[in-house]
């Protein structure tokens, strides 16, 4: 609690302590009350609580009135607990009941606050990567403590053991492992050498590391994180915008419902010759004033999306919206890229077939060919070749798109890439019968036989399309560039639904497109990596980068990033989603629902002011509790 | 040119007074008031000193919300 809290629990405990002893002098010492036949005695002795717990309520209201913005929340507190005092000392002689309504107010009040409070607490120290400052090598070989908001790129840096890596940057000197999970909410660390890159917001669990920073500390991963996800707040759902719209039309209404309910009935009354009964009615007319107060709503919807946010955050899931959990929450297709998403995007060379000349003569004139590529399946071709590769020799590289590269290698020209591209040289080119990627390679001409390329499928990702399927998603697709048999037998392994392979960059959005419109009244989601498929990240409807960290362009395209490469947060993201939604739902129609009873009893005359502030009490105390619930995501 | 400042205000409701009222102020662009994080973004307009703008939000802020703080 703070001081302002702490300030209104004492004129609260003061109050209600007040209040207890006036009514219980009055109980036990009726005949006193003899001696203060006109009542004013009572009147002032009740004053005293009121005003010690509301004064602040009731000149936050004068100033509302005077600022030409009256319809708030203190407002109608002020106007329903002054009208119940005054109806109090025309009519019934009882006081209890206005100044109650302005503790209960006030308790609800109290608690509100405190409980966002805490959230707000909570979910910082979930997203506590923030550096608070950085060891700065001078050129003179000392460390000087700075802020890491004045640290230059190319700077060098000294973390020490149980220090947070302040800004992204290289290690020059030192090996460690590093705890990650404040950025990705895996436990295991990662250990970083010499040459290594380090990301801002790891935690330094052993060693020293001296690194060198690429990037200032604005652009630096961990400031990027904590501007997304405080951000993301920004972005409303359709509920909160819901509930903003709710609360301005609602209040003016029920105020202007309120005033009607004290004049119109009373007048039909005495036009029809009855008695008018004015107390009674501005009773009620009070009483729907109590009721009416929008707060439960107006706080725990925003409050269930911030911690829905946050709880995400905390398993390595950034949300870039509140808007976005909708989307998550009605996903009926999931589309995967396959590479780095659905695989582990790690090629090695798994063989070489029919190569009259030889294997490393195949191996070294595909991997001279793609030398200047870095493409991952190039890069393997250059691992399994062994050897240091010269690049002068290679001369005229030309990359065809889909389908391979050509180029001259010392004097002879060499094609490296799928059937298609022999097939563009009129070469006839051998089949595989193993399943993975194939490169054929031919020499002037000639075919020189072809290199088998095997990607590993992730542990996880038959698990995350059960877990879809589990959850009602009813199609998962994946896409992918690979040979049709290549794809089909991975889509096999992991159970997915439909496959479609052989396609360029361009085919993916095109084919994605295609799904989007297939479907109605749910969303699509992409998965990705973000190499080469941020297009389609943010064509479709709900873009997830996978293993983003690091990767600006990703984060930027996508809606929803991960973390880390398990395509099972994928599955998690969604039931997050879902919580979320399911808890703003509950509190609209829970709030609402209690809140419009009891506008009705009031205007009745069955519920009194004490009902009244109990249930405007009580509503937003479960509201609260209820949204807080988002937070806790864990086991999800 | 953008600037977040932290805030304290107490009702979610105060904290949308205070948008609209910051958003009103000469100078500002525009302002994003988020009451979650308890942080104010304010856009300024082009060639304005937030120095010479702030004041002039918070006490048009004060004007709406009596109580609530805006640390620049």
């Amino acid at each position: 609690m703070n001081k302002r809290q702490k300030k209104t629990l004492t004129r609260i405990i003061l109050s209600a302590a007040i209040m207890i002893l006036l009514s219980g002098f009055q109980y036990f010492f009726r005949d006193l009350l003899d001696i203060d036949p006109s009542g004013w005695l009572k009147f002032f002795a009740y004053l005293v609580p009121y005003i010690l717990v509301g004064y602040d309520i009731l000149l936050k209201a004068w100033k509302g009135i005077k600022h030409r913005q009256p319809f708030d929340e203190n407002f109608l507190m002020a106007v329903a607990s002054i009208g119940a005092i005054v109806l109090g000392r025309v009519r019934t002689g009882d006081y209890a009941e206005g100044a109650a309504v302005m503790l209960f107010y006030q308790i609800g009040e109290l608690f509100q606050s405190v409980a966002i409070g805490k959230s707000r607490r909570n979910i910082s120290a979930l997203m506590d990567i923030r550096p608070d400052s950085a060891n700065l090598e001078t050129e003179a070989g000392q460390v000087e403590t700075v802020d890491p908001d004045e640290v230059e790129t190319g700077s060098i840096l000294v973390v020490r053991t149980g220090e947070k890596v302040p800004i992204d940057g290289i290690v020059v000197e030192g090996t460690s492992s590093l705890d990650t999970s404040a950025l990705t909410g895996e436990s295991v660390p990662r250990t970083v050498r010499e040459g290594d890159e380090v990301l801002s917001g790891c935690i330094n669990q052993q060693g020293l590391l001296r690194i060198r920073t690429t990037r200032e500390f604005g652009d630096s991963t961990a400031s990027k994180i904590l501007d997304l996800v405080e951000n993301a707040s920004s972005r409303k759902s359709r509920p909160e915008a819901f509930i903003t719209k709710f609360a301005r039309i609602y209040t003016p209404a029920v105020c202007f419902a309120a005033l009607a309910l004290a004049l119109l009935p009373p007048l039909f009354l005495l036009l029809t010759g009855q008695s008018a009964d004015w107390g009674d009615w501005i009773m009620r007319a009070l009483t729907f004033l109590v009721i009416s107060c929008p707060c439960a709503l107006v706080i725990s919807i925003p409050l269930t999306f911030f911690a829905g946010i946050g709880g995400a955050s905390s398993s390595g899931i950034l949300v870039k919206g509140s808007n976005y959990f909708e989307g998550l929450a009605k996903i009926g297709t999931v589309v995967f890229d396959k590479t780095g998403t659905m695989t582990e995007g790690v090629f090695e060379v798994s063989g070489v077939h029919h190569a009259p000349a030889g294997e490393q003569y195949v191996l070294r004139m595909a991997a001279l060919a793609e030398s200047y590529s870095t493409h991952p399946i190039a890069q393997s071709l250059r691992r399994a070749c062994g050897a240091e590769i010269s690049r002068d020799s290679v001369t005229d590289v030309r990359e065809i798109s889909g389908q391979g590269v050509i180029a001259t290698v010392e004097g002879h020209q060499v094609a490296a890439g799928n059937e298609k591209l022999m097939d563009a040289f009129s070469i006839q080119s051998e089949p595989c019968s193993s399943v993975g990627t194939v490169v054929h390679v031919a020499v002037d001409g000639v075919y020189q036989g072809h290199i088998l390329i095997a990607d590993q499928v992730k542990p996880a990702a038959a698990a995350t399309v059960e877990a879809l399927h589990q959850l009602g998603i009813g199609k998962t697709v994946m896409l992918t560039g690979d040979h049709q048999k290549a794809a089909q037998a991975v889509a096999a392994e992991i159970g997915m639904d439909e496959v479609y392979a052989e396609l360029l960059p361009e085919d993916k959005l095109r084919k994605v497109e295609e799904l989007m419109q297939a479907q109605t009244g749910r969303t699509l989601a992409f998965v990705g990596d973000g190499i080469n498929d941020a297009p389609v990240l943010s064509r479709a409807d709900l873009g997830i980068a996978m293993g983003a960290l690091g990767s600006d362009a990703a984060i930027e395209a996508a809606d929803v990033v991960l973390m880390d490469d398990n395509p099972l947060k994928v599955a998690k993201a969604i039931r997050i989603a879902r919580k979320c939604l399911r808890i703003a739902y509950q509190n609209i129609v829970f709030a609402i629902a209690v809140k419009l009873i009891c506008l009705v009893l009031g205007a009745l005359g069955i519920a009194s002011m004490w009902l009244a502030i109990f249930a405007d009490v009580g509503v937003m105390v479960l509201a609260v509790l209820n949204a807080v619930r988002a937070l806790r995501v864990k086991n999800l | 040119m953008k600037k977040t400042y932290p805030i304290e205000v107490d009702c979610a409701n105060c904290a949308a007074k205070m948008e609209d009222a910051a958003k009103k102020t000469p100078g500002v662009q525009d302002c994003v008031v988020n009451f979650m994080t308890l942080k104010m973004t304010v856009t300024f307009e082009e060639g304005k000193k937030p120095a010479d703008v702030m004041p002039l939000v918070l006490e048009r802020c004060k004007a709406v919300e009596d109580d609530c703080e805006i640390h620049f």
